[in-house]
């Protein structure tokens, strides 16, 4: 349902619509990586519009599709959780926000002020809450395709009631009439988890029906492949594996060692003999005296403020200590994140190996 | 292939609001939303002139009456929540033909009427007095991302295309005799929506291929740039300007 112009007071339109704008752009450069990831060699961002594009206008289509309930009554499909199943949550979130802005601006069907509160709702919400539950459940259950389908209903049905949720969120906030929130949130609650089921079992259904077909396109199944396997003397075996696309590495240890040691060197000892003299920005500041209101940064008073470390006297040397322990800390932070990275990665290829042994 | 070219939504014509630029008038209706929603509700008089003002421009515009009221029709849902709210919400009550209703919950649904009538209007107004490649060009000098703004013109151009590809769908499971008449059914029509889906990627996956073998690199040529004058402009800026004078005159009286 959309929320029509009035509905929502103006400073948390503004505000839902600051965040659908960042979801956006978020969304827009990681479609770019989720359409074009299934393609050799990762061909240009070209691929992008058309296929977001066509799957929007897919997403507009089964919104008209409808299912009857009982005695007369039906419903019809919301697909954000369906289009963060088959297409990722990125491209999902700009397809339903692309379908949502069209409907405003052309249709006419939810108010152009409430445009933001909209997207964010039907968009964003409903996208986030499904893929997270879809993969947190993936994680857990067999690699199977059953397992998928279970995902994707469990999925799109805790989808809905979240955004009506943060839609009585949202009026709590800025609701322009006193309905009592509890009453709000009871009815909406009430409503759309009766809609979540419905949602959720034909998104499985509509998930499983393309599994059975073309299993390459859904997105939250890829990973299932099983390896091309060749019958050679009555016996199946792997097919040997196509030339791996990635350069192999370099041993991972021998260049973080040597980015480490490159770094502290530069920082602790060139830093000695580097120019006082304050970067471009800062001395344009200074000659043009335009710095004389710049206030003290907020963390002047921590420890490495300035790159140089308090309590050492000699200028040169606290510099060079304060480089060090900046490279320091970029580094734990930096391989933090990047192991967080590679831990995700590695329990996909690690799950991808065991489906691979389930199949044998 | 008799049926005109554009979309159902878009009354041809010559007018003086036909001709604007479209990102003026993409403006224009969004400031006028805006003030509309920023008006007190209390000010019933100012939600009446609001409403002439639009109908002054749809004159002007020459779009019928019943177009746009038919075009109102989208509405009917938050309708039937609005009638509800006096019966729920709580704080003062007031009989009203012999039925105790919320004060503040009347003034909400006035409130929700009123605005979001306005706002559909207005909607529908522009979409009917600009095409919608227009439209889409005007959103894009306005500053959306041209990636957006492709994504969107994909999705209007092919939009029709899927959904008669639903329709023949349908029209091929009836003429087989099937029905659709409860939850027993959902099988079938969610595997109508998966052979929708594929078949709407493959396409995508074609129209790619096609546009790549004429010469397509990801980026969409300008080849017709809107400039606005400022006379364009000012014509553009009648309307949101009026109604930002019943505002303030709303807020002040």
């Amino acid at each position: 349902m959309h929320v029509p112009d009035g509905f929502i007071d103006a400073p948390v339109s503004v505000a839902t619509g600051v965040v659908a704008a960042a979801a956006i752009g978020v969304s827009l450069r990681g479609a770019r990586r989720e359409l074009t990831a299934g393609e050799a060699g990762g061909l240009g961002a070209d691929r992008t519009a058309p296929l977001a594009g066509l799957v929007a206008a897919f997403i507009f289509a089964v919104q008209m599709l409808n299912f009857p309930v009982a005695a007369g009554t039906s419903g019809h499909l919301l697909g954000g959780a369906l289009a963060a199943i088959l297409v990722g949550p990125y491209t999902g979130i700009l397809c339903v926000s692309v379908v949502l802005l069209m409907q405003g601006v052309l249709f006419a069907d939810g108010g152009l002020t409430a445009l933001g509160v909209n997207i964010t709702t039907m968009g964003v919400v409903t996208v986030v809450v499904a893929y997270a539950v879809f993969r947190g459940l993936l994680a857990v259950l067999p690699r199977t395709r059953r397992s998928v389908t279970a995902a994707a209903f469990a999925g799109a049905l805790l989808s809905v009631p979240a955004a009506a949720s943060f839609f009585t969120l949202l009026y709590a906030l800025g609701g322009t009439t006193d309905v009592p929130v509890g009453k709000v949130f009871t009815a909406m609650a009430g409503v759309h988890t009766l809609i979540g089921i419905g949602e959720g079992a034909i998104t499985a259904a509509t998930v499983g029906a393309v599994l059975a077909v073309r299993p390459d396109l859904v997105h939250g199944a890829r990973g299932l492949t099983t390896r091309l396997k060749l019958r050679v003397g009555g016996e199946l075996v792997d097919a040997p594996a196509a030339p791996a696309a990635a350069a192999p590495a370099r041993p991972v240890v021998k260049v973080w060692a040597t980015g480490l040691v490159t770094a502290l060197v530069l920082a602790g000892f060139v830093s000695f003999y580097a120019s006082a003299s304050p970067d471009g920005l800062e001395k344009v500041a200074a000659d043009q005296g335009i710095d004389a209101k710049v206030e003290e940064h907020a963390a002047a008073g921590s420890p490495l403020a300035d790159y140089a470390v308090k309590d050492v006297a000699d200028e040169r040397l606290s510099g060079g200590l304060a480089g060090a322990l900046g490279v320091g800390a970029t580094v734990a932070v930096g391989t933090g994140v990047f192991w967080l990275a590679r831990g995700r990665r590695r329990t996909g290829a690690g799950a991808g190996a065991g489906a691979r042994a389930d199949a044998v | 292939m008799g049926a005109g070219h554009a979309h159902t939504l878009y009354r041809h014509g010559h007018s003086p609001v036909h001709a604007l630029p479209p990102h003026c008038k993409l403006a224009a209706t969004f400031a006028f939303v805006v003030v509309v929603v920023a008006t007190p509700r209390e000010q019933m008089w100012a939600f009446g002139l609001y409403a002439v003002l639009l109908a002054a421009v749809a004159a002007v515009a020459r779009v019928p009456a019943g177009f746009l009221l038919r075009r109102l029709l989208i509405e009917v849902p938050f309708v039937a929540f609005a009638v509800l709210m006096p019966f729920v919400a709580e704080g003062e009550r007031v009989e009203v033909l012999g039925l105790s209703l919320s004060v503040s919950g009347l003034w909400g649904a006035w409130n929700v009427l009123a605005k979001g009538t306005l706002g559909v209007a207005a909607s529908a107004l522009l979409a009917a007095t600009t095409e919608l490649r227009a439209l889409l060009t005007g959103l894009q000098r306005l500053g959306l991302p041209p990636l957006l703004v492709q994504i969107a013109s994909f999705m209007v151009r092919y939009g029709d295309v899927i959904t008669d590809e639903l329709r023949r769908m349908s029209v091929a499971r009836r003429s087989r005799g099937f029905e659709a008449t409860g939850i027993r059914h959902w099988g079938v029509l969610a595997r109508t929506a998966g052979a929708l889906f594929i078949r709407s990627y493959e396409r995508g996956e074609r129209v790619h291929l096609a546009m790549v073998s004429r010469g397509w690199t990801g980026v969409m040529p300008v080849i017709d740039e809107v400039a606005a004058t400022r006379t364009q402009w000012a014509y553009a800026a009648v309307l949101p300007a009026a109604a930002l004078a019943v505002c303030v005159m709303g807020w002040t009286l």
